[in-house]
């Protein structure tokens, strides 16, 4: 059972940015949890995040989602050899202004030498009519058997980040 | 101001926070997933879009040989 959080990095945007990495994560713990607050700059109501572990760009990334879609019909699906780990939605340009998304990314045994599952869960309310995504919960796996020693969270083009983001990685131990 | 996406990259273990370009195989990763993510879109919007067009010709041929609209909305709930 889990029995400590603690913070190991955190950042916040004083402007925008493409991507936010945080390296030379230490191997002292079991799992690690991020937790982020955050709104990108594309046109629409909302945008995709995605993780990359290691700096890997590799088709290495496999993922199933579920999403609340906007609210009438939901969606599903899944990833098989992505360049990215897919994890959710988040507030973009037409959504009301300075809404932000949360989601939260759970890694468990992040240093055992096996592939990586992850999970994460995204939380939007972008308060408009037609496109108020809310919820997604993302089951992702990164098919490498290396520890995990760095971590970026980025979008799916030239898209960026807006200032005042906020990404918190917590490490958590099992004794 | 640059057209270069940026990159923020914070150090654990110093804390050290360094800002850089986006590397080529950056940018080509996340061109991938973008057109992953729109071929998905994609994929559902027709997917629905079909779903309705059969349910409305459904309907239409159920109307067709008699059903009253509230004994075809039964069938459905």
């Amino acid at each position: 059972m889990a029995n400590t959080y603690v913070l190991i990095s955190s950042q916040v945007l004083a402007s925008s940015a493409a991507s936010v990495t945080f390296s030379s994560i230490p191997a002292t713990y079991t799992d690690l949890v991020l937790r982020c607050s955050a709104r990108m700059d594309p046109a629409g109501a909302f945008a995709n995040l995605y993780i990359r572990f290691n700096s890997d760009t590799a088709t290495n990334y496999s993922d199933a989602y579920l999403s609340t879609g906007n609210g009438t019909t939901g969606n599903s699906g899944r990833d098989t050899s992505a360049t990215l780990g897919y994890l959710g939605l988040t507030d973009a340009n037409s959504a009301t202004a300075n809404t932000f998304g949360n989601f939260e990314l759970y890694i468990p045994n992040y240093t055992a030498s096996a592939n990586k599952p992850y999970s994460s869960i995204t939380s939007l309310e972008n308060n408009t009519a037609t496109q108020g995504y809310a919820n997604a919960a993302i089951a992702g796996l990164w098919r490498n058997t290396a520890a995990i020693t760095s971590i970026t969270m980025t979008s799916d083009a030239s898209q960026s980040f807006v200032q005042y983001s906020t990404f918190y990685l917590y490490g958590i131990s099992n004794a | 101001m640059t057209d270069t996406p940026q990159a923020v990259e914070v150090n654990c273990e110093t804390g050290e926070v360094t800002t850089r370009p986006l590397t080529a195989d950056e940018i080509a990763a996340q061109a991938v997933a973008a057109q992953a993510a729109a071929d998905q879109a994609a994929a559902q919007e027709a997917e629905a879009a079909k779903v309705a067009a059969d349910k409305a010709a459904a309907q239409a041929k159920l109307a067709a040989i008699g059903l009253t609209a509230d004994e075809i909305a039964a069938l459905s709930k």
